[in-house]
Order: C-alpha cells, then sequence, then structure tokens
C-alpha cells in the first residue's frame, strides 16, 4: 500500500482553482467595462481577488513540496507544464512579429502601388519607419495617425539593454550552477544580481518610451510603427516584468532555504522564462531597432 | 486520495477529481449546446420564408455570431475535453490528470467566459454582430460597443484551453503505466496529444488578434487600419491562422472516438493503426501552412492562390488514409448496430461529404463562386456537426454505461439517431443547392428563388433540434432508471484499459498502475 500512495500526488480537492477563475471572470468584465470607460472598480476588485488566491495556491504548492509530497514523476509534471506554457507564449509573441513582417512586406508596398496611390492614398510613399502615414499623405497634419518625426536610436540605450539582458541571464545560470554546487551565498549573490538587471533593464525602458512620447513624436498612435513597435517591447517589458517578479519570488525563497541541488524546481521554472524573455529581446532588437532603423 | 466524493455542490465546485470535472465539462457543453441550438433555431424559423417574420436583421446579425460562437467554443469544445478528461486516465492507466488543480481551474473559467459572452446580448448595443470570424473592420470601426467583453470573453476561454492542453500533454507524456508505450496509446489519447499541441500553438494567435482590435478600438493603433499603415486583411491571415488549425483541433479527437467506436462493434482490431497515428499528425503539421484557402477572394497574388489550392488539396490524403481504414476496419467485420456504432457509422458517410465539398471549395477559382455562400455553410456543418457532434454523441452512448454502471435503452438510442440523422441531412443537404444557385450566407432575408430549399432547411434543422431534446432525456432516463450494468467490459467487442475497472468506474481507479503487455 506505501506505494500506492507514493506513485503520484493527486491534491485534495480545493477552493483555489475556482476563486482563482472568480477573479480571472471579475478582471475580464471589469477590464471590459474599465476601457468603456466606466470605473475600474470590479476589474480591481478581480485583480486583488486574483493576487489574493495566488499567493495562497503558490504557497500551498510551496508547503506540499516542502512536507515531501512531490516525487519525481510530480516535478516532471511540472517540468512539462513550464514548458509548454513557455511555448504558448512564443506563439503570442510570433503574431505580433508576424504582424510587423507583413506590414512591411506586403501590406505597406500594396498601400504604395499606383492603384491604392491613385485611389485612396494620393502621394503615399512606402517607408520604413513610415515618418508619413498613408493618412498623413492625403489630409496632412490634419491626420489622425501622424507618423513618429524621429525613432529609438538602437546603438544606445537599447544597446544598452542588451547588454544588460544578456548578461542576465549569464548571471541567473550562475545562480543555478553555485545552487547545484551547493555553494549558497554564490547562488544568492547571483540570484540578487539578475533581479538587479532586470529591474534596471525596466528603468530603461520606461525612460526610453518617456523620450519617445516627449521628443519624438513615436507613439502609440504613431500609424502602424508606433503601433509594432509599442506592442512589441510593450508586451515584452510586461513579461520581463512578470519575469523579475518570480526571480524576486525565488529569491526569497532561496533566503528562506527553500531550495537544494535537487529539489529547485520553483526556481528553474523561473529561470526558464527568464531565457525565453531575453531570447525575445535578441528578436525585438535586431527586427524592432536595427532593421528597423 | 483514497476517499470518496465530497458531499453536495461542494463536490463539484472543489473538485480535482478528472471524472468530477469530465462531467462538469460535459454538462456545460450540453447546455451551450442547448443554447447555441436556440440560437440556431431563431435564425432558421426566421429564414423559413423570405421577408422579415420575427427578428430585426440587427438580431438577426448577433444571431448568426453567437450560433457559430457558443457552439465552436462552448459546446464542441468543451465537450471533446470532458471526453478527454473522463477517458485518458483510464485508457494510459493514470490515477488521474497530471494537474489536477489546474484541471478545475480550466473548467470554472468557461462559465464565466460565457456568462460574459452571452450577457452582451443584453448590453446597449447588443451582442457581436459580426460573424464568429470576427472580421476587421467589422469588429473593429464598426462594432457595437459590447466588442470590448467579446474580446475579453475569447481572452478567458483562450487561457481555459492553453491550461487544458498543457494537462493533457503533461498527462500523455508522464503519467502512462509501465510498458503502456507512445505507439500502444489508443487512438484517443495520440489524437488528443496532437490536439494539444495545436491549441498550444494556435490560441495564443487568437489571444493576439484579438489584443490587437482591443488595442485598435480603444487605444488608438492601426493594426488594421490602413489610414495608419495597417491592413484589415492582416486581421484575416492572423484569424485564419488560428482558425484553420482550429477546424482541426475539433475534429482531431473526433477521430479518435471514432477510431475507438469502429473496431468494438466490427469485432476486429483497428486496420492501419500506425497510419492513423501518422495520418492525424499530417493532418496537424499540414493544418498550419492551408489557412489563407478562407481568403481566395481578398486578391492574393496568383502564386498564393496556387500555393494555398494544392496545399489544401493535399489534406485530403490524410484524411483519405483515415476514412480507407474506417472502412477496412469494418470490412469482414462481424458488425453489430448498436447507437455509437450507428453515429460513427453516419459519421464516417457524412464527414466524407464533408471532405469532399471541402475539396470542392479549396479549388481556387471555383471557390470565387462559392464562397461566403450556403455551399460553405453546408460543407462545415457536414464536418462539424455530423463530424463532431455525432462523433461526440456516439462517444455519450459508448461511454456512458462505463460511467454511471446503467445501460441506456437500445431502442431509444436508436429513434435518437434516426430522427437525428434524418433531420441533419434534411436541415443541410438542400443548403448546398442554395449555395450553388448563389444564395449568400448571414443574410436575414433571401430572393423568392430560394424560397422552397430554405423551407425544407428549416423543417430539417426544427426535426434536429427536437432530436436533441430527446438526447437529453435518453441520458437521464439512463443515468437515473437506466438498465444496471455490472460487467467490466460492457461491449463484448470492446479493448483497452477502460474496460478493465469495475462497471461504474469507481471514484479513484489507477491509484497503482496497472501492468501493461
Ligand atoms: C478535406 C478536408 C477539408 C478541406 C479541403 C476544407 C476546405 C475548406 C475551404 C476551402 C473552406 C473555405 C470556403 C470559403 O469560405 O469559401 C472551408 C471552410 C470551412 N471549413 Fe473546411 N475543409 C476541410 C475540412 C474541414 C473540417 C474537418 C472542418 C471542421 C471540423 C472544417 C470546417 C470549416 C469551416 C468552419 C469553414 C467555414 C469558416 C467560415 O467561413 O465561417 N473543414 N473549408
Ligand atoms: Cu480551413
Amino acid at each position: 500500500m506505501a506505494s500506492e500512495s507514493n506513485y503520484y500526488y493527486v491534491p485534495e480537492s480545493s477552493k483555489l482553482p475556482i476563486f482563482t477563475a472568480l477573479g480571472m471572470g471579475l478582471c475580464a468584465y471589469g477590464a471590459g467595462s474599465w476601457v468603456q470607460g466606466h470605473s475600474p472598480m470590479v476589474f480591481l476588485i478581480g485583480a486583488v481577488i486574483l493576487a489574493a488566491v495566488l499567493w495562497a495556491w503558490f504557497g500551498a504548492v510551496i508547503r506540499e513540496n516542502l512536507a515531501g509530497l512531490y516525487n519525481e514523476r510530480v516535478e516532471r509534471s511540472f517540468v512539462w507544464g513550464m514548458s509548454w506554457f513557455i511555448f504558448s507564449e512564443v506563439m503570442f509573441f510570433a503574431v505580433f512579429f508576424g504582424a510587423l513582417f507583413y506590414v512591411r512586406t506586403i501590406a505597406l508596398p500594396e498601400l504604395g502601388s499606383p492603384l491604392e496611390t491613385e485611389l485612396l492614398w494620393k502621394g503615399f510613399e512606402p517607408s520604413w519607419p513610415l515618418h508619413v502615414t498613408p493618412e498623413m499623405a492625403v489630409a496632412g497634419e490634419a491626420a489622425k495617425f501622424k507618423g513618429p518625426r524621429e525613432i529609438i536610436d538602437p546603438w544606445h540605450i537599447p544597446l544598452i539593454n542588451t547588454i544588460i539582458l544578456l548578461s542576465s541571464s549569464v548571471t541567473v545560470h550562475f545562480a543555478h550552477t553555485a545552487l547545484k554546487n551547493a555553494n549558497r551565498r554564490m547562488f544568492i549573490g547571483w540570484l540578487a544580481v539578475t533581479v538587479l538587471l532586470g529591474a534596471i533593464f525596466l528603468g530603461f525602458q520606461i525612460y526610453e518610451y518617456g523620450e519617445a512620447y516627449r521628443h519624438l513624436g513615436l507613439t502609440l498612435n504613431a500609424g502602424i510603427y508606433g503601433t509594432t513597435f509599442f506592442m512589441l517591447t510593450g508586451f515584452h517589458g510586461a513579461h520581463v516584468t512578470i519575469g523579475t517578479f518570480m526571480l524576486l519570488v525565488q529569491l526569497v525563497r532561496a533566503i528562506k532555504g527553500h531550495f537544494s541541488a535537487d529539489n529547485c524546481f520553483g526556481f528553474e521554472a523561473s529561470s526558464w522564462y527568464w531565457h525565453f524573455v531575453d531570447v525575445v529581446w535578441v528578436g525585438l532588437f535586431i527586427f524592432v531597432y536595427v532593421l528597423g532603423s | 486520495m483514497a476517499h470518496g466524493p465530497a458531499k453536495g455542490i461542494k463536490r463539484w465546485l472543489f473538485t480535482t477529481n478528472h471524472k468530477d470535472i469530465g462531467t462538469l465539462y460535459l454538462w456545460f457543453s450540453f447546455a451551450m449546446f442547448l443554447v447555441g441550438g436556440l440560437f440556431a433555431m431563431i435564425i432558421r424559423a426566421e429564414l423559413f420564408q423570405p421577408g422579415m417574420q420575427l427578428v430585426t436583421p440587427e438580431f438577426f446579425n448577433q444571431m448568426t455570431t453567437m450560433h457559430g460562437l457558443v457552439m465552436v467554443f462552448g459546446a464542441i469544445m468543451p465537450a471533446f475535453v470532458g471526453l478527454a478528461n473522463w477517458m485518458i486516465p483510464l485508457m494510459i492507466g493514470a490515477p488521474d490528470m497530471a494537474l489536477p488543480r489546474m484541471n478545475n481551474l480550466s473548467f470554472w473559467i468557461l462559465p464565466f467566459a460565457f456568462l460574459i459572452l452571452v450577457a452582451t446580448l443584453f448590453m446597449e448595443g447588443g451582442g457581436p454582430n459580426f460573424g464568429w470570424t470576427f472580421y476587421a473592420p467589422l469588429s473593429t470601426t464598426y462594432a457595437p460597443d459590447s466588442v470590448n467583453y467579446f474580446i475579453f470573453a475569447i481572452h478567458l476561454m483562450g487561457a481555459s484551453s492553453i491550461m487544458g492542453a498543457i494537462n493533457i500533454i503533461a498527462t500523455v507524456l508522464n503519467m502512462r503505466a509501465p510498458g503502456m508505450t507512445l505507439m500502444k496509446m489508443p487512438l484517443f489519447v495520440w489524437t488528443w496529444l496532437i490536439t494539444a499541441f495545436l491549441l498550444l500553438a494556435v490560441m495564443p494567435v487568437l489571444a493576439g488578434a484579438v489584443t490587437m482590435m482591443l488595442m485598435d478600438i480603444n487605444f488608438g493603433t492601426s493594426f488594421f487600419d490602413a489610414a495608419g499603415g495597417g491592413d484589415p486583411v492582416l486581421f484575416q491571415h492572423i484569424f485564419w491562422f488560428f482558425g484553420h488549425p482550429e477546424v482541426y483541433i475539433i475534429i482531431l479527437p473526433a477521430f479518435g472516438v471514432i477510431s475507438a467506436i469502429i473496431p468494438t462493434f466490427s469485432r476486429k482490431p483497428l486496420f492501419g493503426y500506425s497510419s492513423m497515428v501518422y495520418a492525424t499528425a499530417a493532418i496537424a503539421f499540414l493544418s498550419f501552412i492551408v489557412w489563407a484557402h478562407h481568403m481566395f477572394t481578398v486578391g492574393m497574388p496568383l502564386a498564393g492562390e496556387l500555393y494555398f489550392m494544392y496545399a489544401t488539396m493535399l489534406i485530403a490524403v490524410p484524411t483519405g488514409v483515415k476514412v480507407f481504414n474506417w472502412i477496412t476496419t469494418m470490412f469482414r467485420g462481424a458488425i453489430s448496430f448498436e447507437t455509437p456504432m450507428l453515429f460513427a457509422i453516419a459519421f464516417v458517410i457524412l464527414f466524407t461529404i464533408g471532405g469532399f465539398t471541402g475539396l470542392m471549395l479549396a479549388i481556387a477559382p471555383s471557390d470565387i463562386q462559392y464562397h461566403d455562400s450556403y455551399f460553405v455553410v453546408a460543407h462545415f456543418h457536414y464536418v462539424m456537426v455530423a463530424g463532431a457532434v455525432f462523433s461526440g454523441t456516439a462517444a455519450v452512448y459508448y461511454w456512458l454505461p462505463k460511467w454511471c454502471g446503467r445501460m441506456y435503452n437500445e431502442t431509444m438510442g436508436k429513434l435518437h439517431f434516426w430522427i437525428a440523422f434524418i433531420g441533419f441531412n434534411i436541415a443541410f443537404f438542400p443548403q448546398h443547392f442554395l449555395g450553388l444557385a448563389g444564395m449568400p450566407r448571414r443574410y436575414a432575408d433571401y430572393a423568392l428563388q430560394f424560397a422552397d430549399w430554405n423551407m425544407v432547411s428549416s423543417i430539417g434543422a426544427f426535426i434536429y433540434g427536437a432530436a436533441q431534446i430527446l438526447f437529453l432525456y435518453n441520458v437521464i432516463a439512463t443515468i437515473v432508471a437506466g438498465k444496471p450494468v455490472k460487467e467490466a467490459k460492457v461491449w463484448e467487442g470492446a479493448e483497452g484499459l477502460e474496460w478493465t475497472v469495475p462497471t461504474p468506474a469507481p471514484y479513484h481507479t489507477f491509484a497503482t498502475p496497472p501492468a501493461v503487455k
């Protein structure tokens, strides 16, 4: 009978999931009414519920783990789960990259074709970055979508941010190695450095956005260039924020002594996520910043 | 985990048990099937005669949109997730799904999502009215205000599907009993494994599409607005990059069910097991590279039209392999015609008709004629209703005795089948004629020459709708008062681990893995 309970840990029935669903449902409904100009109250209530339940949920998982309920097979389920979750995130970014490529190689040349310029967008000339949108070509300064006056120079902040994020991938790897060598101090140290680098990256990103909005005329409304620029870098930034938060939680857990060389899934999962965020950035740096200027 | 279910409502709210969650999914799906069916009845009632009788054109548009959305995301997809929950652990000898709490979460998201979606019908300006494919700019510039709720409801459904898919992958890859190698898995498990990968690959794409809509509508971006340098056609590319794999997400698990039922009632092993596996994988792969066959009329370059035409036709090859294998399994079998088998045979015949009309639509130059006509409507109802829904119905009759330990009434089951079969064909076969004669889809009214077949079609739809009440009655009557079954192997010809556990299946099964030879 001993093997029966040890084969796989199936948790007892739990209140956590349905309250998570409630939180998500309220967030969704609340977001819908919020963007419509109503008060964000419902959304905020949902977010608070969601945060509280997730807190409790992760807490429960950590306790179960520390209690030794998770054998290797359970852990493998987590590994598959996290890996394929990251895959779905990759696909999410792929759509936005796809939109960028489509616009540059198909939509804009088409908008500049003789037929279109003859009938719809007189005088429009496709270019990238698109400083003059089709609407601007026709309506001038009265246009709703005005292209950016200038764009971000890839070789300043974006380059620095590339270096920061790439190094952070290395430091998180150092942390992992230290953990495997049971070197607790180095583990915590490198992990802390990684979190710090993540935060610095975000700081630069916010600064860059400020510049774009205040001085360059590069905004979310700046035609398709602004659209793709902010959606791609914005979603990436959001993911860096999540990743940094995840690593921060792992840092706290590391200080509490939750991890050992063969029991560190929480940390490993966060570090995979971090590497993924890093790879996406490399794509952004190349396709949005360097090849986009 | 040794004890039984909790008492009362808490059992269903807090459960982590794969059988409970499977049951929840199945009942939810049936409820949505009735809601979507009600919308369909309204559509067919309005189209019973030319002219406007019952509803306004605006409301008619909301009905076609909501019918499609509710049926695809609320009825068919959850039905097969429910079957996966019930059957995959039983089929591979696992104690439960790999991530049981997340399993509960992916179910309970759905009622919230559909509550929001259906609530839009009662909002100012009405619900979504831009078709289930929600093309921009209809769904952006010209959308009703409620579109924002629609967007977030889609996000919820996507989150639920992604979690469900992750759970299925982790279960199949990690929880098989010793000896249950991949190539010994029942085809239902195989088709679901591959479907789960499709879900993971395309649900995020759908999320991207609605996110772009959200930004265009509320935050001044120009993804789908040519004035800013974007392109409404971009929406169609993204939607169909999701949409075509989506139709295979719907049909692949249905293939798996049919591949379980036909051998049982033919009393022969499935013909060409490994070719079935490879054909499934081939279909899944091809489904990613054919999306623009939905867009032959948007103005693609000739090379694009040709490529998408031939690539689409290629799908008929692995699909043909499957149909061939089902028929060959039946060939010289000792066939008996219980209700699940009747639905399965009807599936093979009617799905094949749908496949052939698909091939006709795939011919780019002809599609310019058929596109957005009732011919397309007939095509996809042959594959989605006579395909996915018939298969789901067959699955319920097939496994219901194992689930609840009671046998349905065979006469009533057969009655349900014949009414559904006849009703379905009366409803949808004439739509081929209507489409070929030039009747466009998604209009509340039509020209007089289409009157006769529309009336026939509506009568068929009402018959098919009525058959579902009988289905509901049959299921409830079985659960409450069906003849008790004791044998573990409910059907004499059935093979597989699910038939080795007692009937009805105990609350917990395979706490220790069985040995598979
Ligand atoms: C041999 C297999 C198939 C082929 C060659 C095929 C081909 C096509 C083509 C070319 C169209 C576009 C018609 C048009 O809009 O002008 C279409 C529409 C459609 N097909 Fe298929 N199809 C096949 C199987 C399936 C299956 C298995 C399903 C679902 C279970 C399916 C569901 C649909 C749906 C829902 C639409 C219409 C979408 C809409 O515009 O609302 N098809 N099919
Ligand atoms: Cu398709």
